[in-house]
């Protein structure tokens, strides 16, 4: 009798082995095994078909293509658009090659990101702001000017400040896939390229203001939000409403009692999982609008998570020893010693009290 | 005299003219393929022949014709890459202006051999004249019946359409070509899928460049084993090379690939010498995307034996002591040439025609450029030098597409060889800023 289901291909990444469906890329497998071994994407999104591959944040070395042709690839290859193979060997964040060169990728986007993050709207939830945090250096070997463009409306509720982007693609596939009518583009060719509107054409479509949760960095934003708050000090909520244009599954961001936003609502790798409409986003903002489901599950590390529950529900001790193995993770070879602050060492860190206690 | 495929007749006047062409035995491979030959066998020719891309890549031109898809009911399509855009080549300008009849036979022989009925020759926009005497050529083959509905009343039709570009430089790699083609932003494509499976319109697809598909006409006329006869090893037959810079006599010349570089440049049959009273500094000999050498490396291999004009004697040596035959651009320097100049000069065009899709390339070439720039004005610093070559290493090999590598190639080039240069700049920076300034320090000139 043969077998109707397809046949798994085994992939190793970073010494785990996986069983994954032909036709998954590299990235999807890395999900599969989640947390280090999944590889940043800052372009890449899942439900955009065509997304990928421009970021090169994703790059991994495969150490060997699959088990009929063990040979390495030459060129390291971005993991999102590269399906496995069965057998195929690859190297993420055990490769030295990949870690040097995850870092140069952090250092091109940022040489022309404004670093505005103290007044932009997208901190504490932007996904360059991890991506730099995590494999980035602290210093910066850029010294000219940065390229800068001027604050562009994009209809009445978003608002498009150029200077931040990273050029990913991701709100020209959504204009492309998710609205009725291309709204958007790219103009321009090479760092001189931007995403506009031809002629300053306003944005007018029911679903227009998705290129907002889609665009990793601050640089579509939510103008009935803008500057209204941080996202650390908002509360996020869980809530539907019965919508005729979209399935009404959205997140509430409470400051106090006031919803302050709506956003649709995102997985783990911070990509959306239903599309909302614009007048869910922007218009309906009464808690009695909503029918509540419960607070949104957000990861502990996150910024948005601090300060939000009961001090004996955190573990200070898993935090501190979080810290002490990532001491070694921020490359930051600045001279302190005029500064005043000592620097711990990590053998230091495990010295300190509580950090040996076992966790509660 | 070195054996001449290409531009045999070039000399003959009126060769651009039907009539003309016809008489020197042109459109005789039409109908040598099409009445006496299968797809098949012309496929097996161009094989046997060894003949490489003369686009840049150097890859074989029969198995990139192998590899192509053959689905029932999909109709496939030749793309003839005719934007020519690299600084310091201009062989296929040269070839499509005088000879135009050599590309659309070589066009309607490549299109036999892959079952295309439409083919598509992509001119770089600047060249709008060249565009006007490819479509007159065009429709004088017409009006001879080797285009059109049943060609020689073989039952094979073809139809030629030629395509002004918009001026980009991307557009000359083949993915951005087909994106260009389609009507849309001249981004390149992730490979795979590669263009050979779903190439133009999602159909298979095969881009050649002209002076590729302009030799077809000959390998079908002669056999593929008297083509590969010609030339050295791997390096079969000749080679059109854009000779420019500072040598008594720039152009287009043919050469028989295998020949030695001194003689190519010092003879008076080709470039004819550097120009009186000066001396020979660097060359950059394949356009200005591959490494630059300096005057004895490009002389002579690291081991001392004669460099040669072919794919693997070029290459000899990785790119510590080697460079790339590339496109033929064959680039001099004299001693009066000021290299962090020239360097900065070609990244300024790489960071201009940087497409701007991926992060490497698009952030990368504007910092080089940037950073060259301040060298070269004199407000640089020596940690420059090391930025530099770090930031080539994290481009190169990084990108969606070999702009990426084109651009760090010429600049970690000019530092490897040229780094005393770059260092006279940074330390002497009045002296270097002076008009004409050049470093005149030590080091080999031939």
């Amino acid at each position: 009798m043969e077998d109707n289901k397809p046949q798994l291909f085994k992939v190793t990444i970073d010494n785990i082995e996986v069983e994954v469906e032909p036709g998954t890329t590299i990235l999807q497998a890395a999900r599969k095994i989640g947390g280090d071994v999944a590889p940043p994407a800052m372009c890449y999104y899942q439900p955009l078909k065509g997304s990928g591959g421009k970021c090169r944040a994703c790059l991994v070395r495969v150490a060997a293509g699959s088990a009929k042709d063990p040979r390495p690839m030459p060129k390291l290859v971005a993991s999102c658009i590269t399906p496995v193979q069965d057998g195929m060997v690859v190297e993420n964040t055990t490769s030295q090659q990949v870690l040097d060169t995850r870092k140069g990728i952090v250092e091109f986007l940022l040489i022309n990101h404004p670093l505005d993050c103290p007044v932009c709207d997208q901190a504490g939830e932007c996904d360059l702001q991890n991506f730099a945090f995590k494999h980035g250096m602290a210093t910066t070997r850029y010294e000219e000017d940065r390229r800068t463009f001027d604050k562009q409306d994009i209809g009445p509720y978003i608002q498009l400040h150029m200077t931040r982007c990273i050029l990913c693609y991701r709100c020209v596939y959504t204009a492309d896939q998710i609205t009725q009518k291309r709204v958007h583009g790219v103009l321009g060719r090479g760092d001189a390229a931007e995403i506009s509107t031809y002629i300053e054409k306003a944005v007018d479509n029911e679903f227009s203001g998705n290129v907002i949760d889609v665009c990793p960095v601050g640089a579509l934003t939510d103008k009935t939000y803008r500057f209204k708050n941080r996202v650390w000090f908002t509360k996020p909520v869980d809530a539907h409403r019965d919508c005729p244009t979209c399935s009404g599954n959205v997140t509430l961001w409470y400051r106090g009692d006031d919803v302050i936003r709506v956003t649709a609502r995102k997985n783990e790798w911070n990509e959306v999982t239903e599309f909302i409409c614009n007048t869910c986003r922007f218009e309906k903002k009464k808690t009695s609008d909503w029918v509540i489901e419960g607070p949104t599950k957000i990861s502990r590390s996150s910024v948005i998570s601090v300060n939000k529950y009961r001090r004996d529900t955190i573990k200070p001790d898993f935090q501190r020893k979080l810290a002490a193995s990532s001491y070694t993770d921020v490359d930051d070879e600045r001279d302190t010693s005029q500064l005043g602050i000592q620097q711990l060492p990590p053998e230091r860190f495990a010295q300190l009290p509580h950090a040996n206690d076992p966790e509660p | 005299m070195s054996k001449k495929i290409l531009l045999e007749h070039i000399d003959v006047p009126g060769i651009d003219t039907y009539d003309v062409y016809r008489k020197q035995g042109g459109y005789t491979a039409v109908e040598k393929a099409l009445k006496t030959m299968t797809p098949e066998a012309v496929v097996e020719e161009v094989k046997k022949s060894g003949v490489r891309g003369r686009g840049g890549a150097g890859f074989p031109m029969g198995m990139k014709w192998s590899f192509l898809a053959k689905p029932e009911g999909v109709p496939r399509y030749l793309v003839c890459n005719a934007d020519e855009s690299e600084p310091g080549t201009f062989k296929d300008h040269y070839l499509m202006k005088n000879i135009p009849h050599l590309l659309i036979e070589g066009m309607i022989i490549s299109s036999f051999a892959l079952g295309a009925n439409k083919s598509f020759i992509y001119v770089r926009g600047e060249l709008m004249y060249v565009i006007y005497i490819l479509e007159k050529a065009i429709a004088e083959a017409k009006a001879a019946g080797f285009l059109g509905k049943n060609i020689l009343g073989t039952g094979y039709d073809l139809e030629l359409v030629v395509q002004p570009g918009g001026g980009a430089y991307i557009c000359g790699e083949e993915t951005a070509l087909l994106e260009s083609l389609e009507g849309k932003r001249g981004n390149p494509r992730n490979k795979p899928p590669f263009p050979a499976v779903k190439g133009l319109y999602q159909s298979p697809t095969v881009v050649n460049n002209v002076e590729s598909i302009a030799t077809t006409a000959w390998i079908v006329n002669n056999g593929g084993d008297a083509y590969a006869a010609i030339g050295v090893g791997r390096s079969t037959g000749t080679k059109l090379i854009s000779a420019s810079g500072h040598i008594k006599k720039p152009g287009v010349y043919e050469i028989e690939l295998g020949l030695p570089v001194e003689e190519f440049l010092y003879s008076d049959e080709w470039c004819g010498g550097i120009r009186d009273g000066h001396h020979l500094k660097a060359v950059v000999a394949g356009g200005s995307s591959v490494p630059i050498l300096p005057a004895n490396l490009i002389l002579k291999l690291a081991n001392g034996e004669p460099r040669m004009m072919s794919y693997e004697s070029l290459s000899d040596g990785g790119f510590q002591t080697g460079t790339m035959l590339g496109s033929g651009g064959f680039i001099v320097f004299d001693e009066t040439s000021c290299i962090v100049r020239n360097t900065w000069n070609f990244s300024r065009f790489y960071h201009h025609e940087s497409c701007g899709q991926c992060s490497p390339c698009r952030e990368g070439t504007g910092w080089m450029e940037k950073v060259l720039h301040r060298i070269e004005y004199g407000h640089g610093s020596m940690h420059d030098i090391d930025l530099l070559v770090d930031v080539a290493k994290k481009i190169e090999g990084n990108t969606i597409c070999p702009l990426g590598d084109a651009a760090a190639w010429p600049v970690a080039s000019a530092i490897r060889h040229f780094r005393e240069e770059f260092e006279w700049h940074i330390t002497n920076p009045q002296e270097a800023t002076r008009p004409g300034a050049v470093y005149k320090g030590d080091m080999a000139l031939v």
